[in-house]
C-alpha cells in the first residue's frame, strides 16, 4: 500500500503559525553562526587581495610574512589542485588567482597566524609584484570592438561569431513574426534601461573553520546555502576525495544567492593542511563587497507594440548582463524572464553574458528576473499613459495564463498569475487617493522555482515523537515548514517534531537551498518520508492485530481498521506502535530521496505608491502591497516574511544600492556606510496578500516563494516614481541626483 | 518520434530548423538521440539544459517520462538565487 | 604588543581579560570572553549587529576598543533573559516571526530594548528611526517593528 497523504484543503497543522523551533536560540545569542566556531589550536586567517583591477602576477614573495612571529602557513594558488575544468576551475581561479589578478579583491595568496591581528599584519607582509593591464568594468564598453580581452577562449558554443571575445554567452529564443507584430500596433515604444550591480548584503560576512590533515580527512564548519556544493567544490579544489570532507552548515546570517557557491573554504583548508592546525577564516564587510558575489550590472533594450485596445502585437528585448570575471551572468534567465507574464503572439529576446574586471557575479534571488521586469513592465507602462489605458486591464488581457504559450517557448501549466492581478485590483491599496507629489506604480514578476536533488531522513522515537533531517540550509524558517508537513502526515502535534539540518555525513546528497526549492522539495521528501513511517507503522499494527496491512489505515496519529471486515480492534496510537518497536521489527523511520521536477512557478504583482521631494529628489517609498501566488502557504508567516524581504531588497536595489567602480577599476564604496541597504526609516509596513493556486507537483501544493517577490519591484517602484515626476525613469538606482536631473529635463 | 523545439540561438547550428524529431520515451532518451543526430547540439546540452515536457520544467532528472504527444522544449539550465 | 589587563563586568558578572590595545570589545566579547550572541556585520558601526550597552548606552561595540570597558558594565543579547523567563521582546520576537535568518536579531533586541528603557511609549515613527543603525536584510522590518510596538504596549499594560 503506497500511503497518499495529497491534499490541498482540510489541514490540521500545514496553515497554522506555530512558534519556529530556532527562535529561542536566535534570540538569546546562542545559536551558531559561521563565525561562532572555535577549536583547540586554532589558527586565524587573511586574504591578500588584488589592489587593481586587471594585472598579471609576477612574483608573491611571502618571506616577510613567514618570519613573523606566530605565522604558520602561508598558501597561493600553488597550493591547490591543478587539472580542473570547467566550472569547478572557474571557481578556483576566483577563490585564489592563478596567473592573473582579474578585479580589485581577487586573493592573491593566504596567510595563517596564531592570532587575527598577527594574520592580518602577515597579510600586509605579503609582497606582490604585479604588471598592470587594461582593464574594462562597463558591460556595454566591455562588448565594444577595442575593449580589452579578460580571457580568450572563455566563450561557449552558444556565441555566433563575430562577437567580441568577452561575450561568453549568448541565449535567443521567441517566436512569430515581430516586425509584423509591430506593423500591426498603434503605438510602439523602444526604451534603453540599465541597472546597476547590487549585492545580496547579507549581514553575516562570509565564515569558516576548516581543519584538513595530511591523511586526506577533514572537517569544515561554514555558512552556506548548500554543503553538499561546499564539500563537492573544497575537496575537488584540495585534491581529497569528496566523503572524506565532512561539510557541517553553521546558522546562516542570510544568503539570498551569494552563499550558493564558495569564497574562502578551500583556502581555508589548505592553509589547515599546511600548518597541520584548524585554520578560521572570516571575511571582512569590505572583502564582502570586493570579492564575493554580486549580480549582474545590466544594459538593456525593450520594443513593445500595443493596439489602442491594449493587446500586445509584439515585444522584444535584448539583455546584456555584466557578469564579473567569469562566465555567469544570467542572461538566459533574464531573457527568459522578461516576458513570461504576457500571451505573446509575437515575440524575440536575446541574452548576452559579458565578462568585465569585476567579482564573478553570484545567484541573487531569481537571477536576472527583476532586471527584466524592470524594462519590459516600464515600457508597458508607458504605452498604458500614452494610450490612456489602465495598467491592470491590459495586464490582464494579456496574461499569461494555462495552455497559453510562454515566451520561452512550452504552454504554460496550471500558474496563478491572473489570480495575483485580481486580488492585486481589489485591493483597498489601488483605489486609495494618492497625495501631491506621489506616484504609484504596478509590475507583474516571475520567477521559475527549482526542484533538485534532495534527501530526507525521518526517525521515530520511542515516546512517539519524531526527528527529521534535512539537507538544505535553513535560510528563511523552513525547519518549521518541514515540521508542520511532517505533523500533518504523522498526525502528531507541531511541537513533537525537531528537524534539524544535517552533516554532509550523516545523510545523502542535497543540492543547494536555491531555486526557492526548500519548502518545495525538501517538504516533498518530508511528506514521503513521513508516509514511509508511516506505512511501517501501519504494518506494525497489522501485525499487531494480525490482519493484512491493506486492512489498516492511518488517521490523526492512529492506526485504525479500515473497515467491518479488518476485525474489530480499538485504534493503535503511535506511541503504542512506538514503545516496543524494538521488538515488533526494530527502529521505526522513513526516508526518501529524489530528484523531484514538479516546482510550480510563481508569479506576483505588487503595487506602490512612491513619494518624490521635488527639492532633493529623494524618494520615500509611502505604500507597499504584495501579492503572490504561494500554491500553498505551509507556514503563513514566513511566507509574508519572504514577500516584505524581497520587496524591501527590491527598494534598495531600485533606490539606493549600486556597485561604484572608479576610472581605475576599483570598488569606490565598499561598505554598509556608501552602499546603502533600506533601513528601518526608509520603509513602510510591507501588505501582504498570499494567493493559493495549488502545484500539482507538490502534495499540498506548495510553490516555491523565496525569489519571486524580487522579481517586480524594480519596475513596480520605477513605475512609481516615473508617474510622480512625469518623466520616465529609465536607469536604476533612482538615486536622488538622477531624480533630480528627470525634474529639471521636464521643466526645461 | 518526438518533436523538441529548440531556442532561436541553437536553430542555426540544425540547418534553420526551429524543432527537431528524435526518439525517446524518457528525457535521457531524448538528450541522447538529440546528441547522436545532431552533434552540433553537443556543446549545449554539454553546457547543461533543463527540458521542458508538457509545460513541467525538468531541470536535471533523465528519467522524466515522455510520451509520443508530448510537448517538449528544450531550455538554457536553469538555476536560482 | 603587550597585553592590557581590564577589569569589567558582563551581564552583571565580574571579567578580567588582557587585551591588545587594538582590539575592539567585540573581539573582545566573542573572542576572550567566548560571549558570541554580539555578531560582527561590519566592523565600521554601519549595521548595528554589535550592539551592547555599556553603563547603559547603546553602542556598537565593533567602535569601541576593549580597553576602554576598564571598569564598566556591559550588557549583552546574553544577559537579557532573567533566568528560563525571556525578556518581554524576545517572547515577542519569536511570536511575530520578527527575524528570519537571525543575525541582526542580538543587536536589534539590544537597540529595542535600550528605546523601551528610555521610552516606554514610542510611535511607530520612533521605533523606525531608533533601529535605523540596525541592518535588517531579511525582513523588511515589518514584524520587527510590529513586534516592537505591541512589547511596548504589553509592557506597559503590565506596570
Amino acid at each position: 500500500m503506497a500511503l497518499d497523504s495529497s491534499k490541498t484543503t482540510d489541514f490540521k497543522y500545514v496553515g497554522t503559525r506555530p512558534d519556529r523551533p530556532d527562535g529561542l536560540d536566535k534570540v538569546t545569542g546562542r545559536a551558531k553562526f559561521g563565525a561562532d566556531a572555535t577549536a583547540p589550536g586554532m589558527l586565524f586567517a587573511a586574504i591578500k587581495r588584488s589592489p587593481h583591477a586587471h594585472a598579471k602576477i609576477l612574483k608573491i614573495d611571502a618571506s616577510k610574512a613567514l618570519a613573523m612571529d606566530g605565522v604558520k602557513a602561508v598558501v597561493t594558488r600553488a597550493d591547490f589542485a591543478e587539472g580542473l575544468t570547467g566550472e569547478t576551475w572557474n571557481v578556483l581561479e576566483n577563490v585564489m588567482a592563478g596567473e592573473t589578478a582579474l578585479y580589485d579583491g581577487h586573493a592573491v595568496a593566504a596567510v595563517a597566524a596564531t592570532s587575527a591581528l598577527i594574520a592580518r599584519d602577515a597579510m600586509k607582509a605579503i609582497e606582490v609584484e604585479y604588471e598592470l593591464l587594461p582593464h574594462v568594468t562597463d558591460v556595454d564598453k566591455a562588448m565594444a570592438a577595442d575593449a580589452p580581452v579578460i580571457r580568450a577562449g572563455a566563450a561557449d558554443a552558444s556565441v555566433p561569431e563575430g562577437l567580441h571575445p568577452n561575450v561568453v554567452r549568448y541565449y535567443e529564443s521567441g517566436h512569430g513574426d515581430v516586425e509584423a507584430g509591430f506593423a500591426e500596433a498603434d503605438l510602439v515604444i523602444e526604451d534603453h534601461f540599465t541597472t546597476e550591480a547590487t549585492h545580496q548584503g547579507y549581514i553575516e560576512p562570509h565564515a569558516c573553520l576548516g581543519t584538513l590533515g595530511a591523511d586526506g580527512k577533514g572537517e569544515l564548519w561554514c555558512c552556506t546555502q548548500g554543503h553538499w556544493n561546499v564539500q563537492k567544490l573544497c575537496a575537488a579544489m584540495l585534491g581529497i576525495e569528496t566523503s572524506q570532507l565532512r561539510v557541517t552548515a553553521s546558522e546562516i546570517g542570510g544568503g539570498f544567492g551569494g552563499k550558493t557557491t564558495i569564497f574562502i573554504e578551500p583556502v581555508a583548508l589548505a592553509l589547515s593542511r599546511k600548518a597541520n592546525r584548524p585554520v578560521k577564516l572570516v571575511m571582512t564587510r569590505a572583502e564582502v563587497f570586493r570579492a564575493s558575489g554580486p549580480t549582474s550590472s545590466t544594459s538593456m533594450d525593450v520594443k513593445i507594440g500595443m493596439k489602442s485596445d491594449g493587446t500586445i502585437t509584439a515585444a522584444q528585448g535584448t539583455f546584456r548582463l555584466q557578469g564579473g570575471a567569469f562566465p555567469g551572468g544570467p542572461c538566459e534567465m533574464t531573457a527568459m524572464c522578461a516576458f513570461a507574464p504576457y500571451n505573446l503572439t509575437n515575440v524575440h529576446q536575446v541574452g548576452y553574458d559579458v565578462m568585465t574586471n569585476r567579482p564573478k557575479q553570484a545567484a541573487y534571488r531569481a537571477p536576472g528576473s527583476p532586471m527584466a521586469a524592470f524594462a519590459v513592465e516600464s515600457v508597458i507602462d508607458e504605452l498604458c499613459n500614452q494610450l490612456g489605458l489602465d495598467p491592470f486591464e491590459v495586464r490582464l488581457k494579456n496574461a499569461s495564463r494555462e495552455g497559453t504559450r510562454a515566451s520561452f517557448g512550452p504552454k504554460w501549466p496550471r500558474i496563478g498569475l491572473v489570480e495575483t492581478l485580481e486580488a492585486a485590483r481589489a485591493h483597498p491599496h489601488y483605489t486609495a487617493p494618492l497625495k501631491e507629489g506621489q506616484g504609484r506604480g504596478i509590475s507583474c514578476g516571475f520567477w521559475f522555482n527549482h526542484g533538485g536533488e534532495t534527501s530526507v531522513s525521518l526517525a521515530m522515537s520511542e515516546d512517539g515523537s519524531a526527528q527529521i533531517m534535512v539537507g538544505t540550509p535553513d535560510i528563511g524558517g523552513s525547519r518549521a515548514s518541514m515540521a508542520l508537513m511532517a505533523a500533518e502526515v504523522l498526525g502528531i502535534p507541531y511541537e513533537n517534531i525537531r528537524c534539524t539540518i544535517a552533516d554532509t555525513s550523516s545523510l545523502g546528497y542535497n543540492e543547494i537551498s536555491h531555486g526557492s526549492r526548500v519548502t518545495y522539495a525538501s517538504g516533498l521528501a518530508t511528506i514521503k518520508a513521513a508516509e514511509a513511517a508511516v506505512e511501517e507503522l501501519c504494518r506494525r499494527a497489522a501485525a499487531k492485530w494480525d490482519i493484512p496491512e491493506e486492512a489498516v489505515y492511518w488517521e490523526d496519529g492512529y492506526a485504525k481498521p479500515s473497515g467491518p471486515n479488518a476485525g474489530d480492534h480499538a485504534p493503535l496510537h503511535i506511541t503504542e506502535l512506538t514503545a516496543d518497536m524494538g521488538a515488533t521489527g526494530g527502529p521505526i523511520n522513513g526516508h526518501f530521496e529524489a530528484t523531484p521536477e514538479g516546482a510550480g512557478v510563481s508569479f506576483a504583482t505588487h503595487i506602490v505608491d512612491a513619494e518624490v521631494d521635488p527639492e532633493t529628489g529623494a524618494t520615500k517609498v509611502v505604500r507597499y502591497t504584495v501579492v503572490q501566488d504561494a500554491g500553498k502557504a505551509i507556514h503563513p508567516t514566513y511566507v509574508e516574511g519572504q514577500f516584505q524581504g524581497g520587496a524591501a531588497q527590491g527598494i534598495g536595489w531600485a533606490l539606493n544600492e549600486e556597485y561604484i567602480y572608479g576610472e581605475d577599476g576599483r570598488l569606490q564604496n565598499a561598505g554598509f556606510l556608501d552602499y546603502r541597504i533600506p533601513v528601518a526609516s526608509d520603509l513602510p509596513f510591507i501588505d501582504t496578500v498570499i494567493v493559493e493556486v495549488p502545484n500539482p507537483g507538490h502534495p499540498f501544493g506548495v510553490r516555491g516563494v523565496g525569489e519571486t517577490s524580487i522579481c517586480p519591484p524594480l519596475a513596480a517602484i520605477a513605475n512609481a516614481v516615473s508617474n510622480a515626476v512625469g518623466v520616465r525613469m529609465r536607469q536604476l538606482p533612482m538615486r536622488p541626483s538622477r531624480v533630480l536631473e528627470a525634474l529639471e529635463s521636464k521643466d526645461g | 518520434m518526438v518533436d523538441v523545439a529548440l531556442w532561436s540561438g541553437l536553430r542555426p547550428l540544425v540547418g534553420g530548423q526551429d524543432s527537431i524529431a528524435v526518439e525517446g520515451r524518457t528525457v535521457g532518451q531524448i538528450l541522447d538521440s538529440i546528441r547522436r543526430n545532431y552533434p552540433a547540439l553537443a556543446p549545449t546540452l554539454d553546457a547543461g539544459v533543463s527540458v521542458v515536457v508538457d509545460g513541467r520544467v525538468i531541470a536535471s532528472s533523465l528519467t522524466e517520462p515522455v510520451g509520443e504527444n508530448s510537448e517538449v522544449v528544450l531550455m538554457m539550465r536553469l538555476k536560482g538565487g | 604588543m603587550s597585553k592590557t589587563h581590564v577589569t569589567a563586568k558582563v551581564n552583571g558578572d565580574a571579567v578580567e581579560f588582557l587585551c591588545d590595545p587594538r582590539e575592539t570589545l567585540l573581539d573582545v566579547l566573542r573572542d576572550r570572553l567566548g560571549l558570541t550572541g554580539a555578531k560582527e556585520g561590519c566592523g565600521t558601526g554601519d549595521c548595528g549587529a554589535c550592539s551592547v550597552t555599556v553603563d547603559g548606552r547603546l553602542v556598537c561595540s565593533c567602535l569601541m576598543l576593549g580597553v576602554e570597558a576598564e571598569g564598566k558594565e556591559i550588557g549583552t543579547v546574553e544577559g537579557i533573559a532573567d533566568g528560563e523567563t525571556l525578556h518581554p521582546l524576545q517572547k515577542k520576537f519569536i511570536e511575530y516571526a520578527a527575524l528570519q535568518c537571525g543575525i541582526c536579531t542580538p543587536g536589534i533586541l539590544i537597540a529595542a530594548k535600550s528605546l523601551l528603557e528610555k521610552n516606554p511609549d514610542p510611535t511607530e515613527t520612533e521605533v523606525r528611526y531608533w533601529l535605523a543603525g540596525n541592518l535588517c536584510r531579511c525582513t523588511g522590518y515589518d514584524k520587527i517593528i510590529r513586534a516592537v510596538m505591541d512589547t511596548a504596549a504589553e509592557m506597559r499594560e503590565a506596570s
